[in-house]
């Protein structure tokens, strides 16, 4: 009888191997954790989050804050509204659930797959460009401010929003949707009526989750001139002004509750 | 103009087929039960007549036509005018009665129109009118997950009347309701066909049923037809033969002594 684990040589050849992966990786990235504990280095960062309290209140900077929030508001959702138009008729046209031919094939059978496939890599192309990527690019186009940052949210969130949609819609209940398509239904329809009530809390609470991802992105892009609160980040943070990164970051952290609060009403909503 | 089964197999993948050799021929406006043990082919046999499958091999010919010959366009035409009625309702849990009868028709309206009836229902009147007939009265406007399996299964009738479809097809259409209540909607379904010479095709697990309703019983076993027979001319000892692997009991709505025999 044995009395050790067989799989064990196996778990540990994992370990070897994760490790070995990680290794270059460390180094590749300079990790190196003592500097943290460096005095002058400590020192730097204590000055600066020392800074942070009290948080910066004055009048003139708050206003200024309550634009830039506004404003950042309004690059998540006109990016996200923009991305959705992209985003429908891709997550619609790759999802196989509502392929007419998997239940019977007939004419333009190849036309639809071959549209399908473009599609995807449509997609592939929109979402795998990082968004500071095409923020930069789109600043260069139509200069400094908000319109970069929308468009750049909307073209990558669209990608992103496509394929995640097809993915809920394939695995939603989509017996129905066929059944539907059996009648005679066209796919748009069929997808009204029979997918689309299964799946629209999931696919809601996606897009506000993605809503939430384009407000702290706009912040990001904001640091390349993108308008918002990144930019104004940018600014306090160049002048190591802590109280006014921390005022920042506390609207921050509200506008997150936000987001927050509103996927827990629309699922509520919708269930 | 009928419906016809030319030596039709059917498989599901590699598996042993579950229709044999099976030849079958039903005139427009016929009345017909299927029966039969579990198992025995009589959902495939539905479904290859709603063009949901594929035979393996042979030929289903519907309406004189054979659906997969057809471009994609005739074929859609085709499937608006047979209607399929599921065992279990594949209707989706939280859409409003009135929306999943009235979904019906949409194979029959345009574009335009089965989106505007998301917005504001098209036919209210249509609808109420088929939920009185079966017995819903007042539950147009409920959501399909307040109503029991009996209900659904319903509201999935009201929808194939709702379609007026030239073929109706039913799946043990009234398993989940109790007796008075599938009396009653076999009858609704089998009047409906008649006033519209439309064909009604249904697999009955009762047999009391089938035989008290429909003028031609077919039974089917091991995926080969066993008797296609007037309803009178339906023996107790044929369908003893007939449910034999089931141990010979004879399933009835309420498993009593059929036929007063």
């Amino acid at each position: 009888m044995t009395n050790y684990d067989p799989a064990a040589p196996r778990r540990f050849l994992w370990l070897v191997f994760a490790f070995i992966i990680l290794w270059p990786a460390l180094l590749i990235t300079q990790f190196n954790p003592l500097l943290f504990f460096e005095s002058t280095n400590l020192q730097v960062l204590g000055n600066f989050l020392g800074q942070f309290f009290p948080p910066q209140t004055a009048r003139d900077f708050l206003q200024i804050l309550f634009k830039a929030t506004l404003e950042t508001l309004a690059i998540a959702t006109a990016g996200i509204t923009l991305a959705l138009i992209i985003a429908i008729p891709l997550g619609l046209i790759i999802s196989q659930s509502l392929s007419i031919s998997r239940i019977g094939p007939a004419n333009g059978h190849l036309l639809w797959w071959s549209m399908r496939y473009i599609a995807r890599i449509i997609m592939m192309i929109l979402r795998g460009v990082p968004e500071i990527v095409w923020a930069l690019l789109l600043v260069r186009v139509f200069g400094l401010g908000v319109t970069a940052g929308v468009l750049a949210i909307a073209v990558t969130y669209g990608g992103m929003l496509g394929k995640v949609y097809s993915e809920i819609l394939e695995s939603s209940d989509t017996k129905s949707c066929r059944v539907l398509l059996q009648l005679g239904s066209g796919r748009i329809v069929a997808f009204f009526y029979g997918l689309l009530p299964g799946a629209s809390q999931e696919l809601a609470s996606y897009t506000i989750y993605r809503w939430e991802c384009a407000l702290r992105a706009s912040v990001v892009m904001g640091f390349v001139g993108a308008g918002g609160l990144g930019q104004l980040m940018d600014q306090s943070m160049k002048l190591l002004n802590g109280s006014e990164v921390s005022s920042i970051l506390i609207v921050f952290l509200l506008l997150v509750l936000l987001a927050d609060w509103l996927s827990y009403e629309v699922r509520r909503q919708l269930l | 103009m009928g419906f016809e089964f030319k030596q039709v197999d059917f498989c599901y993948g590699l598996d042993q087929p579950t229709l044999k050799n099976l030849s079958l021929k039903f005139q427009v406006g016929e009345t017909i039960a299927i029966i039969g043990p579990s198992g025995s082919g009589k959902t495939s046999l539905l479904h290859l007549l709603g063009t949901s499958l594929r035979p393996s091999r042979g030929i289903v010919s519907l309406f004189g036509k054979d659906p997969w010959q057809l471009s994609a366009l005739h074929l859609q035409k085709m499937r608006s005018s047979i209607g399929l009625i599921h065992q279990s309702p594949p209707i989706p849990l939280r859409q409003r009665v009135i929306t999943a009868i009235l979904a019906g028709r949409l194979g029959q309206w345009p574009f335009w129109k089965s989106l505007a009836s998301l917005i504001y229902p098209i036919d209210i009147q249509g609808p109420a009118e088929l939920l009185e007939k079966l017995g819903l009265t007042g539950r147009l406007f409920d959501r399909c997950d307040q109503l029991s399996g009996g209900q659904l299964q319903r509201v999935s009738v009201a929808r194939t009347l709702y379609q007026g479809a030239q073929l109706i097809l039913a799946d043990e259409p009234v398993s989940a309701m109790d007796p008075v209540l599938a009396d009653l909607t076999i009858q609704i379904l089998k009047e409906d066909a008649l006033q519209r010479q439309a064909t009604f095709i249904a697999s009955l697990h009762a047999v009391d049923i089938a035989l008290r309703w429909f003028p031609r019983i077919i039974g089917l076993r091991d995926g080969a037809v066993f008797f296609d027979l007037r309803a009178e001319d339906v023996t107790q000892n044929l369908l003893r033969e007939l449910y034999a692997s089931e141990a010979g009991s004879i399933p009835t709505q309420n498993n009593q002594q059929i036929l007063g025999l």
